[in-house]
């Protein structure tokens, strides 16, 4: 049967093209992959190859032809047995093919409304802390260690990978004596390579191992986050669900002290802004313990994020078996009626400080620990504000584009009715952070800060 | 019907040792390259009638070097690569409607039509992608071949990249940590000689790939990538050295590709001259055809019966692909998170 030979499209927007010139004659014999006429458009030149074997039968469009249509037949081809004769001469348009929609044929024409939101996420429980509970004095530190090393016990899979984590123990010390428990095979020490050794890492979760990669810094991630976005986050959904990834990327993150603006800055926002990732950062042990275990166990990337200036810091944590905190939800730390302040890792204890200076002035607020920032508990943020009217949100990031313009942005979506003043931002001011003592203190939220923004929320 | 198309392909005239070879073995190669052509040429039609869209790179010239290194390993094997992947997958036995059906974005396609031409997975035959990010799939595959030493089994990693990715940081990065660590890891250099538009020589102070491990004691061979078997006997060596636990090694594959870098390339940079040169003097399935002949293995009449069974395969491929169904609009928020 004779084939015919359609005017291509280089690219999904052309319409129509140029038939610059023939490189075959009729009569001649094709083979695949032979070269039959170029093409033209604005943009490029181009071939088209013969696809068939055939004899060339007739050229349909003369060479030099502008503006011929997408889709249009330019030639026939005929294979053994064809009359070139009975070939048509016609050049209009052949049917443009249309994708077939998802519907049966008997359904409606058009094509369904996507959904408008994504489906919840699954929900979490919390583990209740009995009555009488033993509360064990841990730094957080050692509640990192003591996550990874339990999870570590509890699953060959999972192993410790970063630069200085095993001989060293740590640069910040949290991966102690975990070398000793586990061997090099299991807590594995790297060259200064965070791209490739994230990469690595992932490539290893693709196959279902379970590393956890500490960064010394997220600064330093920041070599790494190619794949961290690209490999990790995106390969569920662009493999239709066939890999997972679960893989955990662990280090400090946020404004240590007088370490200059390169080793200074909170990733929340930039992690908290991809869709794939979870993004979770504890305030005190209890959570640091229980979070990590989560996200150890989780089937998802997740990027955990710690504060360099708290690891020494020490809370209680509940002395009980596998101590577990879900993700995505949020704690209220605090209790109050006249304003709402959210924040995460470090700020949360600054907020509480604030919290503690304004009920001396009889003003009494609500602090929530939102410890994952993706996803967000948006419920606990919103009912908190449907209560107090009033919205002051903290983070160490920069301001624009932030946490707390997402919280914002989220509170007035959700609880615009409510609000009784527009919701205030605290947060790092907008330019790189200073070395100088002076400048890195009037750079970054305090206690003092977050108070008087509440203030002004309240108009007192 | 040839002969009389002064364009038709002139076959080389070096006769091959194929005395380690049997009929069955040269005539399966020829029939998976043969496969990857007509693949490719379907899906450059497809393209031009708009029911592939977007980035589409084809593999038409490059045949050899994944059917010779797929012959070269056995289960559970891991594969990995750029963009530039419908041969590898087809290679590894995923379906060639599965495929097709993803370049149409339908949910058929090996990734629902959520990945497209260059994200495709397939956990069932060990291929981890499809890569987008050039170079990415270094350090991704050298983390295959890590897991398989974490695991203490004996399997090897394939990561291919092409001359382009082979200037990326993080495949230095790569190398070191899979030579100090000795990891299983046999990076596949695929030297089609243009990152994109720009040749070798323009982008690389030392051209030969296969010396780009040297500073970490890697070894490195260069290989005639048009020439299956010349491919298969140096992956048999690498397969066989990184199996016995002596670490990395770098096979440089000098190859070329007829097609421009993706269909929307003008291929401005390099003359018409020069590809129908390739094609002629070295083209792989030209090549083993001819040595096949001569070998006596077969003839023109039962090679022409292969060509015509490929075409069916690839025809009932691009037909799957244009009925399949888009993705339900369901599938928008669905494999986002676990």
């Amino acid at each position: 049967m004779a084939i015919e030979i359609l005017m291509p499209a280089l690219s999904p927007t052309m319409e129509e093209g140029s038939l610059t010139k023939w490189l075959v004659a009729e009569g001649d014999a094709i083979q695949s992959g032979d070269i039959l006429a170029e093409i033209e458009t604005d943009k490029a030149t181009m071939e088209i190859e013969s696809v068939d074997d055939g004899i060339m039968g007739k050229l349909l469009v003369a060479a030099g032809s502008e503006n011929v249509a997408v889709n249009t037949v330019i030639a026939v081809l005929l294979e053994d047995g064809d009359d070139a004769d009975a070939v048509p001469t016609a050049t209009a348009p052949a049917q443009q093919p249309e994708p077939s929609k998802s519907d049966a044929a008997d359904a409606p024409a058009t094509t369904p409304e996507a959904p408008t939101s994504p489906p919840a996420f699954e929900p979490v429980v919390p583990m209740e802390v009995p009555e009488g509970t033993k509360m064990i004095e841990t730094t957080i530190r050692d509640a990192l260690r003591d996550a990874m090393a339990e999870e570590m016990r509890r699953d060959e899979d999972v192993f410790l990978i970063g630069e200085e984590v095993a001989q060293y123990q740590g640069a910040y010390k949290v991966s102690r004596e975990m070398l000793e428990e586990f061997g090099s095979r299991r807590v594995i020490d790297t060259p200064i390579t965070e791209h490739g050794f994230a990469g690595l890492a992932v490539g290893a979760a693709f196959t279902g191992l379970r590393p956890i990669v500490e960064f010394m810094t997220f600064n330093f991630a920041m070599q790494a986050i190619d794949h961290i976005i690209n490999s990790a986050a995106k390969t569920r959904y662009m493999s239709g669900g066939q890999m997972a990834c679960p893989i955990v990327f662990r280090g400090p993150n946020g404004a240590a002290s007088r370490v200059g603006a390169q080793h200074s800055q909170d990733y929340a926002p930039w992690y908290g802004h991809v869709p794939g990732l979870k993004v979770v950062a504890p305030y005190d042990a209890a959570d640091a313990k229980g979070l990590l275990k989560s996200a150890i166990r989780d089937p998802n990337p997740v990027v955990f994020l710690e504060h360099e200036l708290m690891y020494g810091e020490t809370f209680d944590v509940p002395d009980v078996e596998d101590w577990l905190v879900p993700i995505g939800q949020a704690l209220v730390r605090r209790e109050g009626t006249d304003a709402t302040i959210t924040a995460h890792s470090r700020m949360v204890g600054f907020s509480l400080q604030a919290a503690e200076i304004l009920a001396q002035e009889g003003i009494s607020v609500e602090v929530i620990d939102l410890r994952t920032i993706r996803p967000l508990d948006e419920e606990t943020i919103l009912a908190s504000v449907r209560k107090t009217n009033r919205l002051v949100t903290v983070e160490e990031s920069w301001g624009r584009m932030g946490i707390g313009a997402e919280i914002a942005a989220m509170v007035t979506e959700g609880a615009f009715d409510y609000l009784d003043a527009p919701p205030k931002r605290v947060h790092q001011v907008e330019t790189p952070l200073a070395y100088a003592a002076n400048l890195e203190s009037l750079s970054m939220p305090n206690p003092e800060r977050i108070a008087q923004a509440v203030r002004e929320v309240c108009y007192v | 019907m040839s002969g009389s198309n002064p364009k038709s392909k002139k076959t080389p005239k070096k006769k091959k040792n194929v005395s380690n070879y049997d009929s069955a073995e040269l005539l399966h190669y020829y029939r998976e390259m043969l496969q990857i052509r007509r693949f490719e040429e379907k899906a450059g039609q497809l393209y031009g009638m708009g029911l592939i869209a977007g980035f589409c790179h084809l593999y038409i010239g490059q045949e050899a070097v994944v059917v010779g290194m797929q012959a070269a390993i056995g289960d559970g094997d891991q594969v990995i690569t750029g963009y530039r992947d419908h041969g590898h997958m087809l290679t590894l036995g995923m379906e060639p409607r599965g495929v097709m059906a993803e370049l149409t974005g339908r949910a058929g396609g090996y990734s629902k039509g959520k990945g497209g031409s260059m994200h495709m997975f397939s956990t069932e035959k060990n291929f981890y992608g499809g890569h987008g990010i050039v170079g990415a799939q270094v350090s991704l595959g050298t983390g295959l071949a890590f897991a398989n030493t974490y695991r203490g089994n004996d399997r090897v990693s394939l990561a291919y990249f092409g001359d382009g990715a082979a200037n990326q940081g993080q495949v230095y990065e790569s190398f070191n940590m899979a030579k100090l660590w000795d990891l299983p890891v046999i990076y596949v250099i695929e030297n089609n000689h243009y990152a994109m538009g720009t040749a070798i020589a323009r982008s690389s102070s030392e051209t030969h790939l296969h010396k780009r491990g040297a500073s970490f004691g890697i070894p490195g061979v260069e290989v005639d990538g048009m020439d299956v078997l010349a491919v298969k006997e140096a992956a048999d060596m690498a397969v066989a050295h990184a199996r016995a636990g002596k670490g990395p090694i770098i096979l440089e594959m000098k190859t070329y590709r007829y097609r421009g870098h993706s269909m929307s390339d003008p291929a401005k940079y390099r003359t018409r001259e020069e590809v129908n040169a390739v094609r002629a003097q070295s083209d792989p399935i030209e090549q083993l055809k001819q040595t096949i002949l001569e070998a006596g293995f077969s003839d023109e009449t039962a090679l022409k019966e292969i060509d015509k069974e490929i075409k069916a395969i690839v025809n009932d491929a691009a037909d799957f692909a244009k009925d399949s169904p888009e993705p339900d609009p369901s599938e928008l928020y669905t494999d986002v998170l676990a």
